[in-house]
């Protein structure tokens, strides 16, 4: 049951080429850059995010995910989720506030995938971009390619499924969907802290700490098709779609940024209340679970990782 | 011999050549000749997919991730096709992509 995580509320990316990441995260998908520390990363964010940001760039030799965090709905939460985090034998190191510019104390472990977690309640909110919260108009002129309208979720591939599924469990996430195997072990989590149908999602594999993608969400169909005419029109790297998941049924295209780290733009999908039973997809019909349409995987779904 | 403006790429383990137009990156210039003797992953230097070995001919590469070519691969010729842009005819290896395996064994 939920304990007080709200939202994925930031993901830091490494990327190869600072310059060319920004021009396809802002230019290309639509984000508004709204800082940089002195350390030369670049915060961004989607326009109806209401704190200041919620995608990171750090430049570096390796692309990939550094960590994501979520936002939980105050301090205290932060203290009792990570006293929690701490009986699962997980060590949690705090970071002190201004580590992460306008952002409060940060609780950071690793789950047993190998992928870094955070959890904060405090960054400086500047409220949606372009329109007032007062008498808002519907939406702002002036956004950029895609227009995406927030950071969604993350897909990220390790190998202790069940390690991780315990951990989420801890901090009040739902299992939504799931993937099982014909011997009944899970081979992926799509996991909610929120009614959607997934804030965050595991997909099973040999190596620790791979980064599959980092959503962002559109909202119709529509969009997802001039996201796509977007992708050849600036000569993008394309993954596959436009298409529907079996999983969570959202709406998607995936293609890539210029580091090769995935990106997803989607809408639509089912929702989530705390009462509802877990949807299983079979293994043995993974194609139509990733791919309704073809009911095929590309291979690189499955092997192309930062 | 690479003429004025095309290389010619010789993939000796799948016993594949093709030829590019010089100053392509390789691994897109290869797709577009509808050719399949590389992995195609990303295309932007980071999922490892398309590596490959060069073993005879001239190159430029761009930035790589660090995680698939390191400095002393780099000196021995590895590569991923993606960022490689053939500066002569090429002899090369692919699918040396390959999953880390100390991760895996401490996965174990």
């Amino acid at each position: 049951m939920r304990k007080g995580v709200m939202r994925p509320g930031h993901v830091q990316i490494r990327v190869l080429d600072l310059d060319e990441a920004v021009k396809h995260y802002v230019e290309l998908i639509g984000l508004i850059e709204t800082g940089r520390d002195d350390q030369g990363r670049v915060f961004l964010k989607g326009w109806t995010e209401v704190d200041k940001y919620s995608v990171i760039l750090r430049e570096a030799d390796e692309p990939g995910m550094d960590f994501m965090g979520f936002k939980c709905v105050d301090e205290a939460t932060l203290d009792s989720l990570a006293a929690d985090v701490s009986k699962l034998g997980i060590e949690v190191k705090e970071i002190p506030a201004g580590d992460l510019p306008d952002c409060g104390r940060r609780m950071q472990f690793v789950a047993p995938t190998g992928h870094t977690f955070e959890l904060y309640a405090t960054k400086e909110q500047t409220g949606k971009w372009g329109i007032s919260d007062v008498n808002p108009d519907a939406w702002p002129r002036g956004l950029k390619g895609m227009k995406a309208t927030r950071f969604d979720h993350c897909l990220l591939y390790g190998d202790d499924l069940e390690g991780n599924l315990k951990l989420f469990e801890t901090l009040g996430f739902g299992l939504a969907e799931q993937v099982l195997d014909p011997e009944g072990n899970k081979a992926a989590l799509f996991l909610t802290a929120s009614m959607k149908e997934h804030d965050i999602a595991f997909i099973k594999h040999e190596e620790k700490n791979k980064f599959h993608h980092a959503s962002f969400y559109l909202d119709t169909w529509e969009d997802v098709l001039r996201a796509a005419d977007l992708i050849t029109m600036t000569n993008t790297s394309l993954d596959i779609g436009p298409t529907r998941h079996g999983l969570t049924h959202g709406q998607t295209i995936y293609f890539f940024d210029p580091s090769g780290n995935r990106s997803e733009v989607f809408c639509g999908g089912s929702y989530f209340y705390p009462d509802h039973k877990t949807i299983t997809w079979k293994a043995e019909d993974l194609g139509k679970a990733i791919f309704y349409h073809t009911r095929e995987l590309n291979e690189r779904f499955l092997t192309a990782l930062t | 011999m690479a003429t004025q403006n095309v290389c010619q790429i010789s993939v000796t383990n799948r016993q594949q050549v093709f030829s590019v137009p010089k100053g392509e990156p390789l691994l897109m210039a290869m797709e577009k000749n509808n050719q399949h003797a590389i992995q195609v992953g990303c295309r932007g230097g980071g999922c490892g997919l398309c590596k490959v070995k060069v073993l005879q001919g001239d190159y430029q590469t761009k930035r790589m991730s660090k995680a698939h070519i390191s400095e002393e691969e780099a000196v021995l010729g590895f590569a991923l096709a993606c960022r490689l842009t053939p500066l002569s005819d090429l002899e090369l290896e692919s699918d040396h992509f390959q999953l880390k395996k100390q991760q895996i064994q401490q996965a174990i």
